[in-house]
């Protein structure tokens, strides 16, 4: 065993270096799990990719692109907002199978507002338009969600029955509101949430400055963290953990904001805002590989060298982000999150401690609608229509994710990382495999096998820490 | 005489057709301590759960101080500082023993958000003194032993500055140094001024810590004695043959 130069606690010498890293950084060694895995699934598409058909990924294939990374998120945004909300109702004991229908009927409802209702009245375009759609997306959701709970705490239906019932309802009420046809298009600016359009690019510039912010942010919680504890005399990290934290997180942020900096506009739609904008196009030397445009004579082409804009964050992926930090914060420092988990772990304690559990479900139920008002928004303003089918499968995709992310069906555990990470995990797949071309029916097959085998890795981990 | 603290008149419960208890009446003033022995199954845990608010009673009536106390949920109950060690030790696994301390309770920062570190210094202050040698604070309470689960449950009861106390058999997991620490713990509350409801199988504790000493068997009183004027076994008759002692009759 080789010894470490500078050393002195003698016993600690000896463990491994990656123990001692856990123990200084008291980081999640699940979470750490869930991320290698991420990285393998993907490295391993990427290389596979790469000898079918060699491309520019990290690995010669074409899934460690910025291109595909970028779309990778942008398509998971809405299932990784919906599955924080569900890490709650299944840490409650509760289960909701009603919210892909739910989400169909929300963003239905959103696009009739907008097309049949407000935009022959008030005028196609006008500002009030995506606004009362958003909020009437977000309000009928978070109806839905209450009356699911309503039902669930107050007349003592189970859950599974009362969203089960919801499941074919709701997707009911969506067919009728629709009338059976694709309700389009969107508003113009209703339509920057879903990431399809440069005006939900956040661009180079502003996706730095968020960053860096973030990145001050990490260093300013984890300083505070410290702060708070030193007050109260507890037991500290080793600096060298802090710092190491603080480097990891960064050196995240900053990583993911290089690669999604460095996905450009696509061709048509650089043309066309140069032409909009009247911005000169360089004349150039033409190049079907390249990303940028310039002039070849009358013609505009693909060249490398040229006028080029790059993507940066989508807004889909900050909603998502920030539902994902908002969640935490809820689950972790709110006396609500606090309730949510105590119910979760012993339903008659927390009843005896004086918390009333019906007003909780039905809470937690309404927030379940109310991120799924988000989705629905989301996935309408992506798709730039809705339609009856557009959130079909969505609650199993949801469920999945909550799920490989370690939320325990037993009640009482579950993390919000690991839900968006879960999230992720199964947009990875199922991308990857479209990637290889795989047909439909075998994604479904890999799926469904993935979601078993991570809940066996999974309490298999959790008998083992015990 | 003064007025009584606690006073349930004519308690009634049945689960589906089996009255648990039955047109059951005591009462309990400052500064006492009333034992409730019986035979398991004799109703004493549900009586006392009617007044802490996990059961709705069927008929009967609740007075504290001498008012009518409308208690139909554990939130009633805790208003009119009536907290309670449960047999069963109501704990929510997966938290840790700091926030089973305050589950209900939380202390939180001046932005509404839970104070973690300032639950936990409490904590650890109030099981300083009650069970010394506890140091898990941090752990889920899944993972601590049945000791230490019950010196959770009862200093969640003691934090908050209860009036009344019911300890449904709160030494049933303890070794016998925290259960000298329960008795001296009873003796002090007792000083203060409280009054508590204790249940307890061990006949011989119920003589030296309680005032007087309820008997139930069956879901009906047997009879109230002051345990000074009866012998252990005339108790242990009450218990068995649920008839009250001739001398004290
Ligand atoms: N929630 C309940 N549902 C049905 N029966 C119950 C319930 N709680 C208590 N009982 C019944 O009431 C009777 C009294 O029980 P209990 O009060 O726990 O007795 P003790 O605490 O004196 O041992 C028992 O017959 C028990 O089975
Ligand atoms: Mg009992």
């Amino acid at each position: 065993m080789s010894k470490q130069g500078v050393s002195n606690a003698a016993p600690e010498s000896r463990d491994s270096l990656l123990k001692r890293f856990i123990a200084a950084t008291e980081i999640d060694t699940r979470m750490l799990g869930m991320v290698a895995a991420l990285f393998a699934v993907w490295c391993a598409f990427d290389i596979y990719s790469g000898i079918l058909r060699p491309n520019t990924g990290l690995f010669g294939g074409a899934f460690l692109t910025p291109r595909n990374l970028w779309t990778l998120l942008v398509q998971t945004s809405s299932i990784a907002v919906m599955s924080t909300g569900m890490v709650l109702i299944i840490v409650m004991r509760h289960i909701d199978l009603s919210i892909g229908s739910m989400l169909s009927l929300v963003a239905v409802a959103g696009a009739v507002l907008q097309v049949f209702i407000l935009g022959p009245s008030i005028g196609v375009g006008h500002p009030v338009i995506w606004i009362a759609a958003i909020l009437a997306c977000l309000a009928l959701g978070t109806f839905i969600g209450a009356l699911n709970g309503f039902l669930t705490a107050y007349a003592q239906i189970p859950a599974f029955i009362v969203t089960l019932g919801g499941l074919i309802a709701y997707s009911g009420v969506a067919f009728l509101l629709a009338k059976g046809v694709t309700v389009a298009p969107m508003d113009k600016t209703f339509k920057i949430i879903g990431g399809g359009v440069p005006a939900s690019w956040l661009g180079p510039f502003w996706s730095w400055a968020l960053a860096i912010v973030v990145c001050v942010l990490i260093f300013l919680g984890i300083v505070g963290g410290r702060r708070q504890r030193q007050r109260f005399g507890f037991k500290l990290r080793p600096v060298w953990g802090e710092a190491t934290l603080i480097a990891i997180g960064s050196a995240a942020v900053l990583g993911a904001t290089a690669v999604l900096t460095s996905y450009p506009w696509p061709f048509g739609l650089i043309k066309q805002y140069a032409e909009e904008n009247n911005i000169p196009i360089p004349a150039g030397v033409e190049n079907p590989d390249g990303d940028a445009i310039c002039m070849v004579g009358e013609k505009v082409v693909r060249c490398t060298e040229g006028l080029i804009y790059y993507t940066g964050f989508a807004v889909p992926v900050l909603i998502a982000l920030g539902v994902g930090v908002v969640m935490t914060f809820i689950a972790t420092r709110t006396r609500f999150g606090r309730y949510v988990y105590a119910i979760g772990g012993n339903p008659e304690a927390a009843d005896l401690a004086g918390i009333d559990t019906k007003k909780m479900t039905v809470k937690v139920f309404a927030l379940m609608g109310f991120l799924v008002g988000i989705s629905a928004v989301i996935a309408s303003a992506r798709l730039d229509a809705a339609t009856n089918a557009l959130g079909q499968l969505n609650e199993l995709f949801v469920i999945a994710a909550a799920v490989i992310g370690g939320t325990s069906l037993a009640g009482g555990i579950g993390t919000i990382y690991g839900a968006i990470l879960g999230a992720l995990m199964m947009q990875s797949i199922q991308s990857g495999m479209a990637l290889l071309n795989l047909p439909a029916a075998f994604q479904n097959i890999v799926v469904g096998t993935v979601l078993v085998f991570a809940v066996y890795v999974d309490q298999f981990y959790r008998r083992r820490v015990k | 005489m003064s007025t009584p603290l606690v006073e349930l008149r004519n308690m009634s419960i049945s689960f589906g057709g089996i009255k648990a208890v039955d047109d059951v009446s005591i009462d309990l003033f400052p500064g006492e301590v009333v034992g409730l022995l019986g035979h398991n199954g004799a109703g004493k845990s549900t009586l006392i759960k009617i007044l802490s608010g996990a059961y709705r009673r069927d008929r009967g009536h609740i007075f504290i101080n001498g008012e009518e106390a409308h208690i139909s949920n554990p939130r009633d109950a805790k208003n009119f500082g009536i907290e309670t060690i449960y047999q069963t030790l109501a704990l929510a696994d997966n938290v840790d023993a700091a926030a089973n301390l305050y589950l209900g309770r939380e202390l939180r920062t001046r932005w509404g958000t839970l104070d973690d570190a300032a639950m936990e210094a409490e904590a650890r202050k109030v099981m300083g003194r009650l069970n010394p040698n506890f140091k898990r604070f941090k752990e889920p309470a899944k993972s601590l032993s049945g000791g230490q689960r019950q010196s959770v449950a009862i200093a969640r009861a003691v934090l908050f500055n209860a009036k009344i106390l019911i300890m449904d058999e709160p030494t049933a997991a303890l070794g016998p140094q925290e259960t000298q620490m329960v008795a001296e713990l009873i003796h002090e509350l007792k000083r203060q001024g409280l009054g508590i409801f204790l249940i307890d199988h061990d006949i011989h504790a119920v003589k030296a810590l309680c005032d007087r000493a309820a008997v139930m068997k069956n879901g009906q009183l047997v009879g109230v004695v002051k345990v000074d004027d009866v012998t252990e076994d005339d108790l242990l008759g009450m218990i068995i043959l649920g008839k009250q002692p001739d001398k004290a009759a």
